[in-house]
């Protein structure tokens, strides 16, 4: 297995189409740390009129934390397209390519072959948010500092002390490649549907992008909905930021997205192995 | 060659919704042979080597290999095949080594440098090693893929038209590869092709399928030897020819008759005795062309069918 898991991972590393994800991610984050150092007082001091006009706020509130809260909101949607796009081609890249014969031809059962890929495609998750944590947080730390973190959570303003929050972070990145790893599984298992990564992508942002839909409009029917759809369970790394920690939340959130990924690989499994290699 | 069945497929079917590609086939293959499969395209060739590969699933029927059933002891059974299944692809972002460095490390044995560079200087890619897959060539691609093929020194080789796309002194050295393997390495070899002249010069058995199923197996010799020649005749006079052989049985032989060339169905020693009855007769005989019986045999056989 640690053969195939390696010789699987040399794969996606010599692939260009797996650097886009870090490069966008090396981009995009000293952008937004620019356009923070530049205009993030502005929006501290908007979410903070109130307070002010009662309170004294001393200390360096426009910090690394702070910056990088926000870039973790406000990456929903794109670290799940980076990661399709790799994920999304574990299997139909084989079948597009050809290269399904060399492979499953060998003495090595259709189980290893796709659990290795799946390891493979986990792996590569864990490395995208793990490159995401070191710009976002390294950079951060350097452009700006470390400091309290400002947060807002549940109607109500909660700072949380300096030497309070990197831990926070360490698990909240944890989260992330757990709930990047539902992304993963799903875009592994329409990749094992069909003969071509294209669907597996679209398919796979498609349903992120409907259910992350879904879950914000506010009617009742879409409501009721809501519990069901793992979207809803993917931003609970927010949790790790209140005061106190809602473990209960956060567990339920755990075992619901583990689940999804157990149900998708599963399910990419059987097909996987009862599929006839006609590429 | 020997006694003991190598391959052994019964009453192998598989249905692709309403079409059946391979219908109730039967074959052996025994230790040594160079065993030709042959069939037109779409005959059911390739889906055959796909369920000899574990590719596809059979619909009904069974396989064994090596005495063991294929769907039981797969793994066991494929460390000692080699195949090449259709048309050669490699990831072509890699160099042909390290493709078959990776190929190595799951053909189910430590697979060394120096046997990548062996079976890379046995296809005469040798020089290309570090150079990525992508940059090759069609016939390039096929010799590294006969190159995976024996990577691992199996016992069976499976080649799926290893020949398609090479020049004729691609095909010479692939067909030499195959009598060298055959004969200094004693490998049992399933070649399939459509290509009858192919298998005629490498092979000792073989079947020709068409439609997913048997319509003849045996020695290549036998099936040379036994069939009818379409044999051409050409004379001077071709009326008279044709008032002559009216009154003869040689009639119920002929095929056709086009300008002057009459083409006749004959066993090898009946063919003196029609040029000597038209010469006696004073029918001029310009020349007498036979067609290789085998590949009148291949065509008629699949020609008839479509």
């Amino acid at each position: 297995m640690y053969n195939l898991i390696s010789i699987e991972l040399y794969k996606i590393f010599k692939k260009w189409r797996t650097y886009i994800g870090f490069i966008v991610i090396a981009v995009l984050i000293p952008v937004i740390q620019i356009a923070m150092l530049m205009e993030g007082q502005r929006s501290i001091n908007f979410m903070m009129r109130n307070l002010q006009q009662s309170f004294l706020f001393v200390g360096n509130l426009l910090n690394s934390y702070f910056v990088s809260y926000l870039v973790l909101n406000s990456l929903a949607i794109h670290i799940p397209f980076l990661i399709a796009l790799v994920a999304g081609d574990l299997l139909a890249g084989e079948a597009t390519a050809g290269t399904y014969r060399i492979l499953i031809t060998r003495p090595v059962s259709r189980f290893s072959i796709a659990t290795a890929k799946f390891t493979a495609g986990i792996i590569y998750t864990f490395l995208l948010i793990l490159w995401l944590a070191i710009v976002s947080l390294g950079l951060g730390t350097l452009i700006f500092g470390t400091g309290e973190l400002l947060n807002y959570s549940n109607g109500s303003i909660i700072i949380l002390a300096k030497n309070d929050v990197l831990w926070r972070f360490m698990l909240a990145y944890l989260f992330a490649v757990l709930s990047m790893g539902v992304v993963t599984s799903l875009a592994f298992l329409f990749s094992s549907l069909v003969e071509n990564a294209i669907g597996p992508i679209i398919s796979t942002m498609a349903i992120i992008i409907i259910f992350m839909i879904v879950s914000a409009i506010n009617i009742s029917l879409f409501q009721s909905i809501k519990p069901y759809l793992f979207t809803n369970y993917m931003d609970t790394w927010r949790a790790f930021f209140d005061n106190p920690i809602d473990v209960h939340t956060i567990l339920k959130s755990v075992l619901i997205l583990l689940a999804h990924i157990a149900v998708f690989y599963s399910a990419a499994l059987i097909i996987f192995k009862r599929k006839d290699i006609l590429t | 060659m020997s006694d003991e069945k190598i391959i052994e497929i019964e009453n192998l079917s598989k249905q692709f919704r309403d079409i059946k590609a391979v219908d109730h086939l039967n074959l052996n293959v025994y230790r040594g042979d160079v065993f030709g499969f042959l069939g037109p395209n779409g005959a059911g060739k390739s889906t055959t080597i796909r369920m000899m590969t574990s590719l596809i699933a059979p619909t009904e029927g069974a396989i064994r290999i090596f005495g063991t059933q294929l769907n039981e002891k797969r793994n066991d059974i494929l460390k000692k095949i080699g195949a090449i299944v259709e048309k050669p692809d490699f990831y072509g972002y890699i160099s042909a080594f390290k493709n078959l460095e990776m190929l190595g490390k799951i053909s189910g044995g430590k697979i060394s440098s120096k046997r990548i560079m062996e079976v890379l200087e046995l296809v005469g890619l040798e020089k290309r090693y570090n150079s990525k897959v992508k940059t090759f060539s069609h016939g390039m691609k096929q010799r590294l893929g006969i190159a995976q093929a024996l990577l691992h020194d199996p016992e069976l080789i499976i080649l799926d038209e290893p020949t398609t796309g090479l020049d004729p002194q691609g095909m010479k050295e692939i067909r030499d590869l195959i009598i060298y393997l055959s004969n200094e390495k004693n490998k049992t070899i399933f070649l399939s092709s459509h290509i009858l002249y192919e298998v005629e010069l490498v092979a000792n058995r073989m079947i020709i399928i068409n439609k997913g199923s048997a319509k003849v197996e045996g020695r290549v010799e036998d099936l040379l030897n036994s069939n009818k020649l379409k044999v051409t005749v050409e004379v001077d006079d071709s009326e008279k020819a044709k008032t002559i052989l009216n009154n003869t049985s040689w009639i119920d032989k002929l095929e056709s008759e086009v300008n002057g060339k009459f083409s006749f169905l004959l066993r090898q020693e009946e063919i003196s005795g029609l040029n000597k009855y038209l010469v006696q007769n004073d029918v001029a005989v310009k020349a007498v062309i036979p067609t290789r019986s085998l590949e009148e045999y291949f065509l008629n056989i699949t020609n008839k069918e479509s």
